[in-house]
């Protein structure tokens, strides 16, 4: 893995030969068109995909903390805890391009929710392509990874300091607030970073979802080493995105330590 | 509170299953386009068994999973234990290492992994893109999977054990093999389990390494999707969808057991 990673490092400061092939002398000219300094002027487009692909992946974290944590207490709190936690882990289990192949048909023109909206006698929506089909197929994707880091932190959260809080007369979301939420933290941020990486690099979803007009970071990638074949820029573009990825991990091994990295796996 | 926590659970399981639901239902809907219910039908499953294609794309993918996850294991195994037994210069940066592709985005390995290959392929004629090429990139994945799960159940092991071992006359290999492996099998298992439905599942990978003739049943689907699915496309979801389920299943009773 290292070594395909050093070869990617090379290619990011070649050039574009003809037939797509890499060609010297050695160049920052990649790094700098990304950043937008090329020599007709700036220009901002590349930087402001990367900007649309994090903002997608921080939106999507968070919807994805909405729906996950309170189903995570609920989970930890319920009688038939294995089983809702197995419920919630085997659609992750079932082939992911299926998983987003199904949005489609739902989204699709003729699709489930135009279907329905029909028998209601209303309007068909345009949900595909759509931004809105990328976000909520993304959602789904990556909904599981954020559940059971936050499920294993919920089944260990000490309830007395609850009860504690309480009795010392604390409201109910005052004592969640400084008693609960605090003990959950590490697994909510291990989760926030396996839904928000993964979130950041999607090409796929968008792809498929978005059909051309969804354009994240991930794309500019698939495109560079597909039709376009400028694999120096491409390596260049991959490479800013592992850098964004390799930052955040490496500042949260710093704070977590090995026991925090364990709980991404 | 319990009221309302109870319906959010039931709504988003509902989300969970709809889109599973959705396929499976279609698969045995008469209508070729749309989802109007037009009745009920095999006759998609059947056209799908006819195709010797699907067939040969199924068995693609079970030989990359099967040897990339016997290769993985292997190795993730030797890898995780070397980290726990000796020490080393480089350790802490090789086990920081380890959990790097299990968090950077796919895209980034599948992209590396591409051109690793063209260099290779350039430099020495060997490695022109097939099952081989993708068997090499799930490894490279699988292997750290395995390594870590590995690790975790190591890290629960008495070293006593092991020196207990030594004391007795035991060589490296033989303590290896007859004191550390049987305690670490549970783990290793899981780590197989795990790597070979992480090579079922991958498209990413197998996307930037596969060539013609090595197409996978993932990369069918989505060459299929991009074109405009057919209806067999539902049925052979459906049958997927069922195996993996029965598979994890089947992998949960598994590790119950020990």
């Amino acid at each position: 893995m290292v070594v395909p990673a050093l070869f990617m490092l090379v290619a990011s400061f070649l050039q574009r030969g003809p037939h797509g092939t890499l060609v010297g002398p050695p160049t920052l000219a990649n790094y700098l068109r990304f950043f937008g300094l090329t020599e007709a002027g700036f220009d901002p487009l590349y930087l402001l995909i990367l900007a649309r692909s994090v903002f997608f992946a921080l939106v999507v974290t968070l919807i994805t903390l909405l729906l996950g944590y309170p189903l995570a207490f609920a989970i930890a709190q319920s009688r038939h805890k294995e089983a809702l936690l197995l419920l919630v882990v085997l659609p992750f289990w079932t082939n992911f391009l299926i998983r987003i192949y199904a949005w489609i048909v739902i989204f699709q023109k003729k699709g489930v929710v135009n279907a329905f909206l029909g028998m209601l006698g209303l309007d068909p929506l345009t949900l595909y392509p759509s931004w809105f089909a990328v976000y909520t197929a993304t959602v789904y994707t990556y909904l599981p990874f954020l559940v059971l880091p936050v499920f294993t932190a919920v089944e260990r959260v000490d309830w007395t300091l609850h009860e504690a809080a309480q009795d010392l007369g604390a409201g109910r979301f005052r004592s969640f607030l400084h008693a609960v939420w605090p003990q959950t933290l590490p697994g909510v941020v291990a989760g926030v970073l396996l839904v928000f990486i993964p979130a950041l690099g999607t090409f796929v979803i968008s792809d498929l979802l978005g059909a051309g007009r969804v354009i994240l970071i991930g794309n500019v990638i698939q495109q560079q080493f597909g039709v376009v074949r400028d694999w120096a820029f491409g390596s260049a573009a991959a490479y800013v995105l592992m850098g964004l990825v390799l930052l955040g991990l490496w500042l949260y091994a710093r704070r977590a330590g090995e026991e925090g990295l364990d709980r991404l796996v | 509170m319990r009221l309302l926590l109870r319906i959010h659970t039931l709504l988003v399981l509902l989300f969970l299953y709809l889109p599973i639901a959705v396929i499976v239902v279609l698969s045995f809907n008469q209508s070729r386009f749309g989802v109007q219910w037009r009745g009920f039908t095999t006759a998609w499953y059947e056209k799908l068994f006819n195709n010797p294609r699907i067939a040969l794309y199924a068995e693609n993918t079970l030989v990359v999973a099967v040897v990339s996850t016997l290769i993985a294991t292997v190795l993730g195994t030797l890898l995780a234990v070397g980290l726990y037994r000796y020490r080393f210069r480089g350790k802490g940066l090789l086990r920081f290492l380890l959990y790097v592709p299990v968090v950077i985005p796919d895209i980034v390995m599948g992209v590396a992994l591409l051109l690793f290959f063209a260099w290779v392929r350039e430099a020495t004629g060997f490695f022109r893109l097939s099952l081989f090429t993708i068997i090499l990139g799930h490894v490279t994945f699988q292997l750290a999977y395995v390594a870590l799960v590995v690790k975790s159940r190591l890290a629960s092991l008495d070293p006593a054990l092991e020196e207990a071992a030594a004391d007795l006359g035991a060589g490296g290999f033989a303590t290896f093999r007859y004191v550390t492996l049987p305690l670490i099998w549970p783990g290793v298992l899981a780590g197989a389990l795990l790597a070979f439905s992480l090579s079922l599942d991958d498209f990413v990978i197998t996307f930037f390494t596969a060539g013609p003739g090595s197409t996978t049943l993932p990369l069918y689907i989505f060459g299929s999707v991009k074109r405009g699915v057919t209806p067999e496309i539902h049925a052979l979801s459906s049958i997927l969808i069922a195996a993996s389920m029965a598979g994890v299943l089947l992998g949960r009773a598994l590790l119950r057991r020990r």
